[in-house]
């Protein structure tokens, strides 16, 4: 249909031609007002309440409780769960993305990307390490107290930094990671390094404080995923322009809560369509195994969205020996697997090693039911119980099912029978 | 492009590209006959009604 495919066409521009810029950190509260009031959490994936929430993000919860001082101890936390005294939203509904668990509540500090080329702002907190950490599900000590850090040092300094230049353009410096060998889902070590080159010039001119200021290029430094949640609010900037394009067939988002998959299209506006989500097949940290392993979940799958991660698995060789995707030789053969189901190659983010190849961009619910091929997305598993945090990464695909429904659904809006 | 009689087929080495179904080529793998295998299914994986709604979806 010529409507389809005008619509599409638009949808992929409105894409390419996207600005985002790092341009603050600023407490939750005051990115979202709506978390003012009450005990509102927002987390990964569409909608869940606690009855089907899953272990990790259950742990989550109660470590964000007591963080944000609503309980005093993860057991009144769980029972105040338990008892409807939290109000949960999707981070999506919300201009927000969040990894794993995803949590967000008013005073955790998020990063800022402004899409200058459609005035959008998004949202994500600040990556917080491998291991044993909130995004996994766990909830100690030391989790929270990292959590205290990130919101008391982290992000002031950051801020600060931010504000006294133009911002940092990121649609260049992701150009440069993926030559650079970065897919900016299991692979950040470029993107994490190039940033910190950005911003340390920034940092050493506004931070009084020498300890902090070594104490957060240090853990800058030492985290080679720091950028996955730069990466995906830039997701987010990006494809919140691309909603609700009439008769549009492009994928917004894609998203998990650990219990179900879920996409919103364009043409169908914020409308979920949910299904089971799947287990990822993976290698797994010494001492753990697949029977440890929860399904999958997170806001990240923004990052494939967009047409990195998984559809960039060319560009990054080391990821698909890191998540069990086979040798690096065969690397290509997934992004090659994802143009079947997208609309166009990016012009500017594209593959050394594929002959720059664009990134595959614009997942087309049509294609994917037409082909049965579905998007691959690269993962972070965490062990199923709370508080235990990341036991591998692995690959995992989107639910079949969700792309029927919308088809169906787009048909429908569009009085095709 | 070598154009053999019909009964050089049989007589020869085969050389085999299977469409579809995968378990046919890793059998012929197995007996050592030289396979391309080509992914292909039916679309919308043989659901007729689905396949006649993106057709006039345009897909």
């Amino acid at each position: 249909m010529d409507v389809i495919e005008q619509a599409n066409r638009a949808a992929v521009d409105r894409m390419f031609a996207a600005d985002p810029v790092l341009v603050d950190v600023i407490p939750a509260v005051e990115a979202i007002g709506f978390l003012a009031e009450g005990h509102k959490i927002l987390h990964a994936g569409p909608p869940v309440d606690w009855s089907r929430m899953c272990g990790p993000m259950r742990g989550a919860v109660a470590g964000i409780a007591v963080f944000e001082g609503w309980a005093g101890d993860l057991e009144e936390a769980a029972a105040m769960a338990a008892d409807g005294a939290f109000e949960f939203h999707p981070n999506h509904h919300f201009g927000t993305v969040g990894p794993m668990t995803g949590l967000t509540t008013r005073s955790q500090p998020v990063m800022v990307v402004a899409n200058r080329a459609f005035g959008n702002l998004s949202y994500c907190t600040i990556n917080e390490g491998l291991g044993k950490v909130m995004r996994f599900g766990g909830n100690d000590e030391e989790v929270l107290a990292r959590l205290r850090w990130l919101r008391d040092v982290a992000g002031p300094l950051l801020a600060e930094a931010l504000r006294s230049g133009e911002g940092i353009a990121l649609k260049g410096l992701i150009a440069r990671g993926l030559g650079m060998g970065d897919e900016m889902h299991q692979r950040n070590i470029a993107c994490s390094s190039l940033l910190v080159r950005e911003l340390a010039p920034a940092l050493a001119r506004t931070s009084t404080d020498r300890e902090r200021l070594g104490e957060l290029l240090q853990f800058m430094s030492g985290n080679d995923q720091f950028f996955l949640n730069v990466g995906m609010a830039t997701g987010k900037a990006i494809m919140d322009p691309v909603r609700d394009i009439e008769a549009s067939s492009i994928v917004t988002a894609m998203s998990r809560n650990g219990t179900d998959f879920g996409i919103t299209v364009s043409g169908t506006g914020d409308r979920w369509f949910t299904a089971p989500v799947e287990m990822p097949e993976g290698l797994y940290f010494p001492g753990f195994t697949e029977a440890d392993s929860n399904p999958d979940m997170g806001d990240s799958t923004i990052v494939e969205t967009m047409g990195l991660g998984g559809f960039a698995m060319g560009a990054s060789p080391a990821v698909a020996g890191f998540v069990g995707a086979g040798a690096a030789s065969e690397a290509a053969n997934f992004t090659r697997n994802m143009t079947e189901i997208t609309y166009d190659s990016n012009p500017e983010w594209t593959i050394p090693a594929m002959d720059y190849l664009g990134v595959p961009s614009g997942i087309d619910i049509r294609r994917v039911v037409e082909t049965g091929i579905v998007p691959t997305i690269n993962t972070g598993i965490a062990h199923k119980e709370p508080g235990i945090g990341q036991i591998g990464a692995g690959v995992v695909t989107a639910p079949m099912a969700c792309f029927t429904q919308a088809v169906h659904a787009l048909a429908e809006q569009l009085g095709v029978s | 492009m070598n154009k053999g009689k019909p009964a050089d087929l049989l007589s020869g080495p085969l050389h085999v590209v299977n469409v579809g179904l995968e378990s046919f080529s890793e059998q012929l793998k197995d007996l050592g006959v030289d396979v391309v295998q080509v992914d292909w299914s039916p679309p919308a994986a043989g659901d007729p009604d689905l396949a006649r709604l993106l057709s006039k979806l345009g897909a």
